[in-house]
């Protein structure tokens, strides 16, 4: 199920791979020492391997998932792994910060609320999962889960990486593209899913804004920023204007853009 | 700049405090670095002289070379430089790299608007983020032509 590619772009030879885990394509592409060892191949190994145990704890699709069975009362969360309380605590974080906008608590295809951590557990597990990568000397990686995407480049000198923004629209064309050395990109918007992302204030679907792309240092911050500032609609722009140090991109139903730039405020 | 001053601070508290387990003149090695402290954030890293200790002399001059020391901005080492009970200079052996402002608005840049629809194959993209990228939708995605590389 996994494939590995090695093409040649200008000077750099990348080398990636992919593999579908948690109902999503996670894609990274290498570049450097480490680009087609045994090491490297392991780095990309140990991911896959580390996605999957989370998808089986936190997946609201597996009925026996540690997530539905600690929503239904079968657990307590004492008995539940570690990694569960960290992920509810960023959970609640979220929901305090997005005034309520974002919540673990949603509907299920029964219209019931319950636990779906989902909005965060992405972002979260994808920036641990990237320390296997970083532990490669001499190797720049940009890891793509899902369209969540963690990027390094080692020394100054390095071509950034190119992250190419989707057209909420069009998923097959680009509205921006943001050059980045070192850094996260998480998007949110209705495309390709439907309407997963609801308001959890009003349960209902999301209007008054496309999509928004958040950039940063940390993919577990910006993945939540993404959902909380999506799901504050027309107000998406203003809501990211109050969040330090938060680089963004908002893109309006009628296509129109406001770019944020928050590096240089302290973060 | 600031930073720079912010962590030689921090370090030199932590010098102090590392210096305390090697030396009985705590006191006035406190009162030294009160005065040291003062001094401009200059962070150039030399390399260390020998550790020495006139014995003797109310003048003497002796070096101290401190253990490096995690602060949160990296590894850091410093050497003082004792005339008599106070700090006469301090030296940065080893100071955090990068995460100085400069560093930190390389990391990313702004998003650049694209005026035209670009196609995957010829656009020089690494990465597409989207919305989520579901399997089903995959085949169709930008990021599936970027996995599948075609040169």
């Amino acid at each position: 199920m996994s494939s590995a590619t090695t093409v040649r772009r200008g000077e750099a030879r990348l080398h990636r791979h992919v593999e579908h885990v948690m109902g999503m394509p996670v894609s990274v592409a290498l570049r450097g020492r480490h680009a087609r060892t045994p090491a490297g191949c392991a780095a990309w190994r140990a991911v896959i391997t580390e996605l999957r145990d989370v998808d089986r704890v936190f997946s609201t699709y597996r009925d026996d998932s540690v997530i539905n069975r600690l929503g239904r009362g079968e657990l307590t969360l004492e008995q539940c792994p570690v990694e569960v309380a960290e992920v509810m605590e960023l959970g609640r974080q979220a929901e305090r910060r997005s005034g309520g906008a974002f919540s673990v608590h949603l509907p299920g295809p029964d219209g019931r609320l319950r636990l779906d951590a989902s909005g965060v557990v992405k972002g979260w597990a994808v920036q641990r999962a990237a320390r296997f990568f970083s532990s490669l000397a001499d190797t720049d990686f940009c890891f793509s889960a899902g369209g969540d995407i963690i990027c390094h480049t080692t020394g100054a000198a390095g071509d950034p990486w190119r992250i190419g923004i989707e057209h909420p629209h069009d998923p097959r064309s680009l509205i921006a593209v943001v050059p980045v050395r070192a850094g996260a990109v998480a998007t949110s918007s209705t495309a390709h899913r439907g309407h997963h992302l609801l308001d959890a204030r009003t349960g209902r679907p999301v209007q008054g804004v496309a999509s928004v792309t958040v950039i940063g240092r940390s993919l577990d911050r910006v993945d939540i920023d993404a959902t909380s500032a999506y799901a504050q609609g027309g107000r998406a722009a203003s809501w990211l204007r109050t969040r330090p140090g938060r680089t963004a991109l908002v893109v309006w139903p009628d296509a129109s853009t406001t770019v944020i730039d928050g590096r240089l405020s302290t973060s | 700049m600031r930073r720079i001053v912010l962590w030689l601070a921090s370090t030199i508290t932590v010098v102090v405090l590392v210096f305390g387990y090697h030396t009985s003149t705590n006191k006035t090695l406190l009162a030294g670095v009160t005065n040291g402290t003062s001094t401009n954030g200059t962070s150039s890293a030399r390399p260390s002289s020998p550790s020495s200790a006139d014995s003797g002399g109310p003048a003497a001059t002796r070096t101290y070379t401190g253990a490096v020391t995690q602060t949160r901005w990296g590894p850091v080492q410093v050497q003082v430089t004792l005339r008599g009970e106070k700090i006469t200079k301090v030296t940065v052996l080893q100071r955090p790299s990068g995460n100085s402002k400069d560093t930190e608005i390389n990391d990313y840049a702004l998003p650049i608007l694209v005026q035209d629809t670009i196609s995957a194959q010829s656009a020089t993209i690494d990465m597409v983020s989207g919305a989520t990228l579901t399997s089903t939708g995959y085949v169709q995605s930008l990021q599936s032509a970027l996995d599948e590389a075609r040169t």
